[in-house]
């Protein structure tokens, strides 16, 4: 039996060089809901996503302390495998990364790093996943094409198929439609709600709606710190803390 | 522009003559270079060239490609920049100090290293150290700071987008760089191989203290060759007018050459710039 929590952080403190950019963060993050993660400009937010995949130890500056618990183990300790990790908790970034191959490498590029090498099952992965992201049929007569040859919204889902692929528990999303269009980033908020059925998802956003449209927790970052976490029923109807109240109705940030 | 117009002009005015003299074909194709006794075929010279490049290419490119990688995304900043500054010095050392490197490291080397090595598969094999092997191998090491410093500008400047998408789905750094970094950086990387590839055959006379200036065709690479340079070089302080011009004959198939690898290099580019895209 799977633990009903992915991920139980406590006292997370985060320091570049001499700056502290997250304070005694504490938060859960459910298995198999969609977690928004809100708050202005500066406050964190893509701070703490990447500690989340330790995609931080990129940063030399970068100094971590405090527990980060993914499926009962403590992924800054030193004997946890950051490959390993990094295959279950997959990441997409703001800004559509799709590596300039195929469509078909794009998606197989995990799996076969991973040493999958079987052909028949790669070409399952990749219908299925393209399938998942519902772009398939956009897609599927032009798999040897380069896949700099897509839509924004399109290269958006072929990233999210890329980081399925290698059969992640948890998809980490870093302002995943910020550079897309309404109707790519509506395509993409459908998508959402089914991959819940099948991954945890945390997504970082700086759109209100799009936060209390599709997820199902909600936490407010202000200035390193988790000023309040909870459904994101009750976060937008009825806010414990006053700051968290002012941001969401826009009076800043 | 106007001097190059006016060099090929003189060149081909002063070679022509003695192509058309001696045959067309006897004169490419004919394999034996004996300017005293009026034999004149440059198959030798032009195989001699082409070998030493060749081999330069083959231990220079893999060997810069790797470095630019190192340089650029495994080495930690602080060594990597000594290690840019030491390859930036490669290309100050004049060309005269390589060969004389050369002749008294490579040429030693090569005979009492790469000869055993090379007797294990053939008893018969023996070497006085002046061989394309050596040529090559100094040349491979001219070519270099060409050969990483542009790769190593290429591959810096593939967006960090790909190294974290590759990074974040598991891929380490030497995957990232095998599989993502040289991909995307590869017509950076290729003009890099065309530029040491040029800067290798105008170098081949530096070499000419080192590859034994043997007018035959080899038989293996620890043979002795003479290059189309080399042999100019050499030859035209004391050539008659005859032999004079067979060495300009001999500076039009250097520059055909030239031209031609040129315009591989080029299609190969633009082929590969378009399959990319
Ligand atoms: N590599 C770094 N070195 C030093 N400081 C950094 C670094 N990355 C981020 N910071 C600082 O840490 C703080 C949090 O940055 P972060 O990118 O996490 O904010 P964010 O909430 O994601 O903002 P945004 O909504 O603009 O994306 C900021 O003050 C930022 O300047
Ligand atoms: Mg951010």
């Amino acid at each position: 039996m799977q633990k009903e929590n992915v991920f139980e952080i406590e006292n997370l403190n985060l320091h570049y060089g001499a700056f502290q950019a997250l304070i005694d963060v504490g938060i859960i993050i459910p298995r198999q809901r969609i977690t928004a993660l809100i708050g202005p400009s500066g406050c964190g937010k893509s701070t703490f996503i990447r500690t989340l995949n330790r995609m931080n130890d990129l940063i030399p500056s970068c100094r971590v302390e405090g527990k980060v618990m993914f499926d009962g183990e403590d992924i800054y300790d030193k004997a946890c495998d950051v490959i390993a990790l990094r295959k279950k908790v997959g990441m997409v970034f703001q800004r559509p990364n799709p590596f300039p191959k195929t469509v078909y490498e794009n998606v197989v590029y995990g799996p076969k790093i991973h040493g999958e090498k079987n052909k028949d099952r790669l070409d399952e992965i990749v219908e299925r996943t393209l399938k998942e992201v519902a772009l398939w049929d956009e897609v599927k007569n032009r798999l040897n094409k380069s896949a700099l040859g897509l839509s924004g919204g399109q290269q958006q889902r072929l990233c999210i198929a890329r980081a399925l692929a290698v059969g992640p528990e948890v998809v980490l999303m870093d302002e995943p439609t910020s550079a897309l269009d309404p109707i790519a980033t509506l395509k993409i908020e459908e998508l959402m709600s089914g991959l819940c059925e099948n991954y945890t998802i945390v997504i970082v956003t700086h759109n209100m709606q799009q936060a209390a449209r599709i997820s199902d927790f909600t936490a407010f970052f202000l200035n390193g710190v988790i000023v309040e976490t909870d459904t994101t029923e009750k976060i937008f109807a009825n806010p414990a803390n006053t700051k968290t109240e002012e941001y969401i109705t826009g009076r800043f940030g | 522009m106007v001097s190059v117009a006016l060099i090929t002009v003189f060149v081909f005015m002063n070679g022509l003559p003695s192509m058309v003299e001696h045959g067309f074909m006897e004169f490419l194709l004919g394999d034996r270079w004996r300017p005293t006794n009026g034999l004149f075929g440059i198959l030798p010279l032009v195989v001699g060239t082409l070998c030493v490049t060749g081999l330069a290419l083959l231990i220079g490119v893999p060997t810069g490609v790797a470095s630019a990688v190192f340089l650029s995304d495994i080495l930690p900043k602080k060594p990597a920049a000594v290690f840019k500054f030491a390859i930036e010095l490669l290309a100050g050392i004049p060309s005269v100090v390589y060969g004389f490197f050369g002749l008294i490291i490579i040429v030693p080397m090569v005979k009492r290293i790469f000869l055993p090595i090379l007797q294990v598969f053939d008893p018969e094999a023996t070497t006085t150290g002046f061989s394309i092997m050596a040529g090559g191998l100094v040349l491979a090491i001219m070519i270099l700071p060409t050969v990483v410093g542009l790769s190593e500008n290429a591959i810096s400047a593939v967006p960090s987008d790909y190294r974290e998408a590759s990074l974040a789905i598991g891929a380490n750094k030497r995957e990232t760089a095998m599989r993502v970094l040289v991909p995307a950086a590869k017509s950076g990387i290729l003009a890099s191989i065309i530029l040491g590839m040029g800067r290798a055959i105008g170098e081949t006379m530096a070499v000419l203290l080192i590859t034994g200036n043997v007018a035959l065709l080899p038989g293996s690479i620890l043979d002795p060759v003479a290059t189309l340079t080399g042999t100019i070089a050499l030859e035209m302080s004391y050539a008659d007018a005859g032999h004079q011009q067979a060495l300009f004959a001999v500076g039009i198939v250097l520059f055909c050459i030239i031209f031609i690898l040129n315009i591989i290099a080029r299609f190969v580019a633009s082929r590969m710039g378009v399959g990319g895209k």
